[in-house]
This record gives structure tokens, sequence and C-alpha cells, in this order.
């Protein structure tokens, strides 16, 4: 009996690699470029230590620490800290993203779209199916593991030996196999793929938040995240190997949990239960706007919240940041303070920036839906009604158009909230609000760029994701990698003056507001005029 | 007066050819068949119907206008029930039917959508994630009838239902017929069909094959016949339209072409017969014939 339970379990893995060869692939290359790429490039930008020194001043900003967690070894700053500090958990976050995205794939959603059905009528074990993808995921997560360290090692960086960067590797790893064993145990509760997504991402931002707000304040709130607890590590200085070995623990347990819970279980339930629903229809949702703010509406509400606690666990080390910046005489030095303007409001600009790049995630998310509609044969049902192409996308983009302000605005209120708290010489919230107001034409050119890859490549989509990615990447380490300005003009918000700093000039606004309307209106031009897929 | 009018429609995908010049005509107040191997064109020429897909070349026009580009002013008179109904998981049934009716313009008829729940036997006030296939392409049909509409296109509208069920529905387009009301079926079921339609078109590689009311159709084949004779008959198989003939124990079955009927009649029955069943070739035959062999042995 027990060996019945996974039976085939090696068969069914490489089965989920011959279907997901390209995908995977992609993403592995991808993860091991960029930290090669990173790691070849930092030594020229820091050459001498004295400049390594300046950045090891900067590092124990409080800002910066809740961007990319604690500094360690900043008396003697050498290439391999200063590679783990910018890079560990930006890339511990990716592979994060990739156990979520990996996992969900290869259990909630095939078992929603009765694929695991198909499978499980094959000789095959119940707990094969639940096994093959997470053994599946330990292994692709092996495998960056390892060529990320033995990649990084031949560069021969300073204080980079080869424990160092298999460590730096494997922590990697740890956390793509902790947030896939978490997804598996989210897919075994919920019973919709969208439910087990938005838990994982919640979890997974959840613990980025704590872990800021931890590294700032708390260091045992820290060791509760498991991003927190990776960054323990302290790679390249004091190569901890036990937060590696901690985090590999628990994810065995969790996975442990979820495969008890899937042996319990019916196929396709979960064990959130669904209630019986109403018998007609509020007058509310009978339009296709009200269909469409309907169907996205717990998602609305939990990121106008969630964008709100962001703001406020940014907020939360203001305080902080006006204490270092009025005690650190470098930084002081560095930054000459402009006239009637404090250093903190100066930090201030890159978190509104950040945080509006982070606002644009759930516009984006309002507005690609439709093509998830699309793809399941729903567009269609609308557009056979007396329902145009127009109120279709159109209710979709209005959502989204409207979410901009609304998202950023929730954001700000999270903010100056918790600089009134925390702020001795609290900034104005008018001041936050027009700096964080200022990035709305940035985010419908976000929301512009979706809307026309909806009307002409509908199955690119996703490329907005990719572009948005970018300009996130270009803002958060773009000063420190001393990447030239033209690549940070290529993301529309480049182009965002950063106020109160910089004075706003209303034409450039208002050629930014421009090219979002003819990105949207050449959008409906296309959606007019193709073929609904599906 | 034509309901449905497609001239010569063409639809490629690249260097693929989906519909190859169609031609339909539907007229008001009939139950129109629409059937066809899978792949062959069916849902592709429905979509174009529905504006949903562009034609490449050709004509489609409903009500006399152009299907893609007075879709929404056509779609007020239509009621569509697609083949594989995705519904939203998080609505209920009970949601998504007045979602249906309401945006196609209709007013909701309160008493005929509780009647068609009933008689479709669905629990309304289960989200749509729970229902099977079957109950969800209830919900689209009782959305469907329970709009007052001119023209149903439904495209294997009862591949999920019970025998009951597929029962309910066929009143259902009876009923709408008397009242005066065109529909477009496009179905597997072929006893469904023969029972329900007036005209029937046969789609494969997206070209209509065969077209007409069935008694046309049937006309164009054979009459299989069952026969005992007191005396043995010879060389049956060396008459002119005989098909296929096979002895089984003292009965010989074989097809009869029926322009020959009257010649095979007058020749067997000097044989004295015991027994005979003359019965004309069912839909199935007909279409078992078309789809496998080239069609050209009518």
């Amino acid at each position: 009996m027990y060996k019945d339970l996974y039976i085939n379990t090696g068969k069914l893995v490489r089965f989920i690699m011959r279907r997901d060869r390209i995908r995977i692939s992609i993403w592995i290359i991808s993860i091991i470029v960029f930290t090669v790429l990173i790691a070849s490039i930092l030594p020229d930008l820091y050459a001498t230590g004295a400049d390594r020194q300046i950045m090891a001043e900067t590092m124990k900003n409080p800002a910066i620490t809740v961007m990319l967690g604690p500094g360690y070894g900043l008396d003697n700053y050498t290439d391999g800290a200063m590679m783990a500090h910018f890079m560990l958990l930006f890339s511990a976050i990716a592979t994060g993203i990739m156990g979520i995205l990996f996992a969900t794939r290869h259990t909630r959603e095939d078992e929603e779209e009765g694929r695991i059905e198909m499978i499980r009528s094959l000789p095959v074990g119940p707990l094969s199916p639940l096994t093959a993808s997470f053994l599946y995921i330990v292994l692709a997560n092996i495998v960056i593991s390892l060529a990320v360290g033995f990649a990084l090692y031949p560069l021969g960086l300073q204080d980079m030996d080869l424990n160092g960067c298999l460590l730096y590797g494997t922590s990697l790893g740890a956390i793509g196999i902790f947030f896939a064993a978490l997804t598996g145990l989210f897919a075994q509760l919920t019973s919709n793929t969208r439910a087990t997504i938005g838990y994982s991402f919640g979890f997974l931002i959840l613990s980025y938040i704590v872990r800021g707000i931890g590294d700032v304040e708390n260091e045992a709130l820290s060791l509760i995240s498991p991003l927190g607890l990776i960054l323990r590590t302290q790679v390249f200085v004091n190569n901890y190997w036990w937060p590696v070995l901690l985090t590999l623990g628990i994810s065995i347990v969790i996975f442990a949990a979820s495969l008890y819970l899937n042996s319990i279980r019916d196929l396709e339930a979960g064990f959130i239960p669904t209630r019986p629903g109403k018998r007609n229809a509020s007058g509310f949702l009978l339009s296709p706007l009200g269909l469409s703010l309907r169907l996205q509406r717990t998602t609305i509400i939990s990121w106008m919240v969630g964008m709100f606690i962001l703001g406020l666990s940014y907020g939360s080390i203001l305080g902080d940041l006006e204490g270092f910046l009025d005690t650190s005489g470098i930084i002081q030095q560095m930054i000459p303070e402009a006239e009637g303007l404090s250093l903190t409001e100066r930090f201030m600009t890159m978190l509104m920036t950040i945080l509006s790049i982070l606002g644009t995630i759930p516009p984006l998310m309002f507005v690609l839906k439709l093509t998830s509609e699309e793809k399941k044969n729903r567009t269609e049902v609308l557009l056979s009604k007396a329902v145009s192409r127009n109120q279709v996308l159109g209710s979709y983009t209005l959502i989204a158009i409207l979410a901009v302000p609304i998202i950023q605005f929730m954001s700000i209120l999270g903010l100056g909230c918790a600089a009134v708290v925390v702020m001795d010489d609290a900034i104005s919230f008018n001041t936050f609000l027009k700096a964080g107001f200022v990035h709305i034409p940035a985010m419908w050119i976000m929301v512009g760029l979706a809307v026309l890859l909806i009307g002409y490549l509908p199955q690119h989509s996703n490329l907005t994701w990719v572009y948005l990615g970018y300009a996130f990447f270009v803002v958060y380490l773009g000063d420190m990698l001393q990447l030239p300005d033209w690549l940070n003009n290529l993301s529309p918000y480049g182009h965002i003056p950063e106020v109160p700093i910089e004075e706003i000039n209303i034409a450039k606004i208002l050629l930014l507001v421009l090219i979002a309307i003819v990105l949207i209106i050449a959008g409906f031009i296309g959606y007019k005029k193709r073929d609904i897929q599906g | 007066m034509a309901i449905i009018e497609v001239k010569n429609l063409v639809k490629k995908y690249g260097s693929f050819t989906a519909l190859n010049g169609v031609n339909l005509e539907v007229n008001q107040g009939e139950i129109y068949g629409f059937i066809g191997p899978n792949g062959a064109g069916k849902t592709t020429t429905i979509r174009v119907l529905l504006g949903i897909l562009k034609a490449t070349a050709g004509q489609a026009t409903i009500f006399g206008m152009d299907a893609w580009k007075d879709a929404v002013e056509i779609h007020k008179r239509v009621a569509y029930v697609p083949g594989e109904v995705n519904l939203w998981p998080n609505l209920t049934g009970g949601e998504v039917i007045d979602l249906f009716v309401k945006l196609r313009g209709a007013n909701n008829n309160k008493r005929r959508r509780e009647e068609l729940i009933e008689r479709f036997d669905l629990d309304p006030s289960k989200k749509c994630r729970t229902y099977s296939k079957g109950n969800r392409q209830k919900v689209a049909l009782i959305a469907a009838f329970a709009s007052d509409a001119d023209l149903y296109i439904l495209d294997e509208p009862t591949s999920g239902l019970d025998p009951l069920m597929e029962r309910v529905f066929q009143e259902y387009v009876m009923e709408a017929k008397e009242e005066g009301k065109s529909i477009f079926l496009s179905s597997h079921i072929l006893s469904e069909v023969e029972r329900l339609c007036d005209k029937v078109s046969i789609i494969r590689n997206g070209k209509i094959i065969e077209s007409g009311s069935l008694e046309e159709l049937r006309h164009l084949t054979r009459t299989s016949v069952v026969l005992d004779t007191k005396e043995l008959i010879s060389d049956l198989d060396k008459l002119k339209g005989v098909h296929n003939l096979e002895k089984k124990g003292n009965s010989l079955y074989f097809y009869v072409d029926s322009e020959q009927l009257d010649e095979v009649m007058k020749y067997i029955s000097k044989f004295g017969i015991v027994k005979l069943e003359v019965a004309p070739p069912t839909l199935e035959e007909l279409f078992m014939r078309h789809y496998k062999g080239d069609g050209g042995e009518l």
C-alpha cells in the first residue's frame, strides 16, 4: 500500500520537465546570467577601498536596509559583502516568485483544468502528482544553486571563495524551494488557482514587509520571515549555513503537511468551503463594468489594503532615516542640502518611485484580467450578447485607470500616517501627495501599454510585466550600479520629476498623459478589428 | 424571409483554411440543423456569425445586417449557447442568468425564469465552479430561453445533458419554432437533429457538402430492406441499384438506390414475400456515408 501512494512519480517528473523545458530554462538561465552579470561589473564600479567604504556608510541608511536588508561586514566592505548586500534579497525574491508560479502551475492549476484527473486515472499513486511537482521544483532549484555557485567562483572576486559562492547559490535555491512548498500547501487549502497564487504572493509580500521592519527595528522579527532568515547567512563575510538548513527543514515540514492534506481531501476540493450564493443578481452586476468590478472585487480591495500597509511600513522607517541622516557626516557631504528641503524628503522621492512602480501592479492586473477571460472563452460569451467590444475593453480599462490614483492615494496615506507618528519634523501630507500623484502619468502609460498589447498581441500581453520589472530594477539598483541615465529614461518613471526636489514641468506631464491616451486609443482600435481567441 | 444568409464565407488562419466557401440560408421559423465531424468548421462558422471572428472573404448577414459590423445590433435579437460553456467560477448560476438576459437588453421575465429553472432542475444559488458540464449548459440554455430572442444559435447545446433534460430542451425548441422563431442548431446527436430540424446542412473540411430538407437528403440515398421470400431469390445482386447484399439466416439484408426501388420491388414480388421491412435511411447512415467516403458515391 505504501509504495502505491507514490508510484510512477519519477515518470511524472520527467513528463513535467518535458512540458516545461523552455519555460523553466528561461527562468534558470536568466537568474544565472543576471547574477554573473552584476557580479562582474560590481568590482569596477567600486574599485578602491575608499569607494566601498563610502558605500558602506550609505548602507547604514535605514531606507536602504528596508530595501536591501541589513548591512554586515561594513567595517571592511569587500566585493563579496557588497554583492550579497545588493543582490541576495532581490534574487531570492526572484526564485521565490519562480517557485510560486511553477508550483501553482503543476498543482492547483493542473487540477482545476482537469489534467490531474486524467493523470490520476492512469496507474499513478494518489500522492504522485504533488510529489512530482515538488521534486521537479527542488531539482530546478538545485540546478540554480550549483550553477550560480560555480559560475560566481571563477570570477575570483575578493572574499568570494567556493564555500561562499555555493552558499550564495544555495540561499537562492532554498527560498525557491520554500515558496514552492508553501504554494503546494495553499494549493491544498484553497480550491482554485487564483486563490492559490493570491495567498502565495500575499505571503511573499508579507515576508518582505516583516523583514523590512524587522531589519530596522527588531532583529527577532526578521527571523520569522523566510526572506529575513536567509539574509542571516551573511554570505561572503561569515558564511553561516544554518539559515539555509533551517529553511530547507521547514520546507520539508510544509511539504509533508501538504501531502497529508492532499491525502485526506477529494480531487478538486479545497478546505475553505464554498457557501451557497444569491439566486438573483443585484442590479449592480448587470453591466459589463459591473461584471468586471464584481469579478475583481476581492482583488481590488486586497490591493488597496496591501498598498496602504506597504506605505505604512516604508513610512515607519522615516524616523530612523531622519536620525541617521542627521548624524552621518559622509552622507551630508555626498548630498548637499537643497534649500528648504530636508534630506529625508530627498530619500522620500525614491521611496515614492518604488511605491508607484509596485502600485502599478494592481492596475495592470485589473486590465490584463481581460486576456485570461478571453482565453477561457468568457469574452466570447459576453460579445454574443448586445455588448460591444468597446464596452468590454472599456470597462476593464476604466477600472485600471481609476485604480491608479486610488491605489496611489492608499500608499501615500500609509506613508503619511506613519510619518506623522515616527518623525520629529514630519513631512507634510501635501508634499507626499504631490510627490506621489506626479507619478500617475507614468502608471497610466503602463496601463496604456497593456491595452495596446491586448488590442494587437494579446498572447504577448505579459510583456507589460517584463517592462515593469525592468523599470523597477532600474530605479531600485540603478544608482548603486551606476547605470547610465538613458537606461532609466527607457522607463516612463524616468521622466517623472522628483518632487519636491525638482519642479513640475506641466508640459512634460501633459505629454506623458497624451502618450498614455494614444496607447489606449490605439489598443481600442486594434481590439475592434481582431478576432477574439479562445 | 432569410434570417441568416451566408455567401462564400472564407476564414483563413495563416495558410490554414478553416472555412472554404460556406453557403447557408436559414429562413424565418425554421429549425436548421448544422452537422459535421469534429474540426469541420461548425464552431468557426458560428463564431463568424456572432462577429467574434472576422471573415477573410465572403458575406455573413443576420436579419439583413452584417455579422461583423452590426454585431451589437444583431445580438439584441439573438440568443447563443456555446458548446463549451465557461462561466465565472465565483458567480452563482442565478447571477449569470440575470447577467446574460440583461446584457442582451431584454427585460427579466421573472415567471419565465423560474419556470425554466424548475423545468431544467437547476440550483441557481450554487457557484459556477461547482457546476458540472451539464449544469453549466443548463445555465446557458435557461438564459437563452428566458430571453425573448428572434434567433437562437445553439452550438451542441445538449452534449452534457441527460436524456430527460434533452427532452425538456427539445420542447423549448419546438415552442420557439411555434412562435415563429428561427433556430440554428449545431449538433452531434443525430436523432435530435432528425426529430427537430426542417433543414440540414452537412459541413466537411470547411465546405458544405450537402444541404436540404431531410426528405431531400434521403431521396438522394438508399433505402434499407430486410426480406424473407418463399423461393430462393437468385441474381438479386446483379440487379441495378442493389448494394451490400448480405444473408443472415433466412433473411436478406440489402440497400436499394431510391430511384431503383420500383424496379426492385417488382422483381422480388415474383418470389413470394414472407416478410418485408423497408426503412428510410437514418441520418446516421447518411452522415456516415458522407464522412467516411469521399461523398462521391452518392
